[in-house]
């Protein structure tokens, strides 16, 4: 047991708390920033250590998607494609790893709750809701990095991917816009989720091949219409997902939907409209929730 | 075992199953869903197909890949839909703990649940192939298809599925919930050993054993074979076989999922009682 408790750092009742960021004394409530990084914290803690307790789960993570993007690279083997759409397979295949989180972990998330009865327990409590699905989101992408960056690390090797780096800043600036505009993206939607109830699990199955097609998981997004692509830019991945290719393939600049410095300030857009988007319908939804007494409903 | 009590628990599985599957939402939306999942996963294809060919669909590699993905629906139909049930009560209705002590088999309980998959599954194929001919100029003349292998191929194929379906359930007791599907999960993965979109030759040498010893690979060839014959014989993979030793391959492989279903669920039951996994809920 006290292998796997998180609190097992804590000091006993009267010994110095200082340096323990969970350990809160009765008489010492934390309150305003404080409280708002300590909830942050505390549910992005169960992400990052729960998770990697269930081992079938990391197992599952990695292995499964890696086998399915190795499917894709046979289908472009098979039909004579250049080798860079392998590289291009690899690297969405990776990519599905955030989608996957961001639709069952974060978006589904707070319906699961509901289900369970925490929700009410998380509106009760006197943290900010923000907080709560700010402490899911970080906690949610550094697991999945972890996931994504073995998939990548795997299908290189086994796909023998040439990557050519062309500017290693902007590769991290695009990749960190593309990950907070989606995770952006996953706490507004995880807002718009506190409505649903049993359509909940359906509506993220419906939202995982139409996507895989629209944001270009597995070929170049200039494939499609501009207009297509310009639409389903509004997908942080859709821009992410191009402008990387673009960024480590050597080929990758003539597959490209828009260039890189473009793509990326449409991120940065992105990113300030889904983070003030999940505030906005976050108080919205909670409210609406209290008032149609759906916050414990549970219509299985 | 009682047969009325096996069969009795199929039936009442598969209209709980029903049920559950479509009564979320109105029936239109519910058709919408079931459209637009399936068409999506073909599109996907069909585009990177045709980014590298640039839309030459006369290739018959094209009706191989859109058959072989079309008929693979219903692999993540019926396994997801017999293995999905287990995680669906124990931890979403929290109902397996009160299944377990009913008077039901719940093997039988299982496969009824997947019933449901089966029946939204066939509607997706059925959209799938039909988009495929008119958009795509899928060659298919229904007076040329051999329906009766056809048919026999569908049966054989349903039941290989479903005892595939009850090995990834006895599983599911044994594993945490995943956010994903644990059979949609398997049978993405499948994708790559069973040829269902290229042919097996395209895998090194060393993997294609495991191709082999699927038996969706020799279904997936009969349900080619029955719909477009002149599909199969582009691809030499398994252009030796006629259609009876295909078939008899699968029954083969199919009797021996059975036996691996059965033992392997009396295993599988067994440790879960013992952990105490029936009710266990896991969400993080």
């Amino acid at each position: 047991m006290q292998k796997n408790n998180p609190f097992k750092d804590a000091p006993a009742a009267g010994s110095n708390v200082k340096n323990n960021p969970l350990a809160v004394m009765p008489h010492e409530r934390a309150a305003g920033w404080k409280l708002f990084f300590k909830t942050v914290v505390a549910r992005a803690y169960p992400r990052i250590v729960g998770q990697q307790r269930e081992k079938s789960w990391i197992f599952f993570d990695i292995f499964l998607p890696m086998l399915a993007v190795s499917a894709y690279v046979f289908v472009y083997r098979a039909i004579g494609a250049p080798e860079e759409y392998v590289g291009f397979v690899v690297i969405g295949g990776a990519m599905t790893a955030f989608w996957m989180n961001i639709m069952w972990s974060m978006s589904s998330q707070l319906y699961w709750e509901k289900e369970q009865g925490n929700l009410a327990l998380y509106i009760m409590a006197p943290n900010s809701m923000m907080a709560v699905l700010l402490g899911m989101a970080i906690g949610g992408m550094l697991a999945t990095f972890l996931r994504a960056l073995a998939i990548i690390l795997i299908g290189s090797l086994l796909f023998h991917v040439q990557y050519t780096i062309i500017s290693f800043w902007q590769l991290i600036a695009v990749f960190f816009a593309a990950m907070t505009a989606l995770y952006g993206m996953g706490m507004m939607s995880a807002s718009l989720f506190l409505l649903l109830s049993r359509e909940a699990d359906h509506f993220a199955q419906l939202a995982q091949e139409p996507v895989y097609l629209v944001s270009g998981f597995y070929f170049p997004i200039k494939s499609f219409n501009f207009w297509v692509a310009a639409i389903a830019s509004i997908i942080p991945l859709t821009l992410g997902l191009d402008a990387m290719r673009q960024l480590i393939f050597a080929t990758g600049a003539s597959l490209g939907f828009l260039n890189v410095t473009v793509e990326l300030t449409i991120l940065l857009i992105l990113c300030v409209a889904f983070l003030f988007g999940a505030r906005a319908l976050l108080g919205y939804m909670e409210r609406l929730a209290i008032r149609e007494g759906r916050l414990t409903e549970s219509r299985r | 075992m009682n047969n009325s009590e096996t069969l009795r628990s199929f039936r009442t599985a598969t209209w709980l199953g029903w049920q559950i599957e479509s009564n979320w939402t109105d029936p239109f939306l519910f058709a919408v869903y079931s459209i637009i999942k399936p068409l999506a996963g073909a599109a996907i294809l069909v585009v990177m197909y045709s980014v590298i060919t640039k839309g030459n669909f006369d290739t018959p590699i094209f009706p191989y890949l859109y058959f072989g993905n079309a008929f693979y629906i219903y692999v993540g139909a019926i396994m997801t839909g017999v293995s999905w049930a287990v995680i669906d009560d124990r931890e979403h209705y929290k109902t397996l703990k009160y299944m377990y002590i009913a008077p039901i088999h719940i093997p039988a309980y299982w496969l009824g649940r997947g019933v449901a998959r089966f029946l939204t599954g066939s509607f997706s194929v059925i959209i799938t192939i039909a988009f495929g001919v008119i958009f795509l100029h899928v060659p298919l003349d229904l007076a040329t298809v051999n329906w009766p292998l056809f048919i026999l191929s569908l049966i054989l194929g349903v039941a290989m599925l479903c005892m595939m379906g009850l090995i990834l359930a006895s599983i599911t007791l044994l594993v945490a919930h995943h956010f994903f599907l644990i059979g949609e999960a398997v049978a993405g993965a499948l994708y790559l050993f069973s040829g269902a979109i290229f042919p097996l030759d395209v895998l090194p040498a060393w993997i294609r054993p495991v191709g082999f010893v699927m038996p969706i690979t020799y279904w997936l060839e009969l349900m080619r074979r029955s719909m477009v014959s002149s599909v199969s014989q582009a691809f030499p993979t398994l252009q030796r076989f006629s259609d009876l030793q295909l078939a008899g391959i699968l029954v083969g492989l199919t009797v021996v999922f059975a036996v691996i279903a059965y033992f392997l669920f009396r295993w599988c039951d067994f440790r879960a009682r013992e952990e105490g996994l029936i009710d266990r809920v896991t969400n993080y």
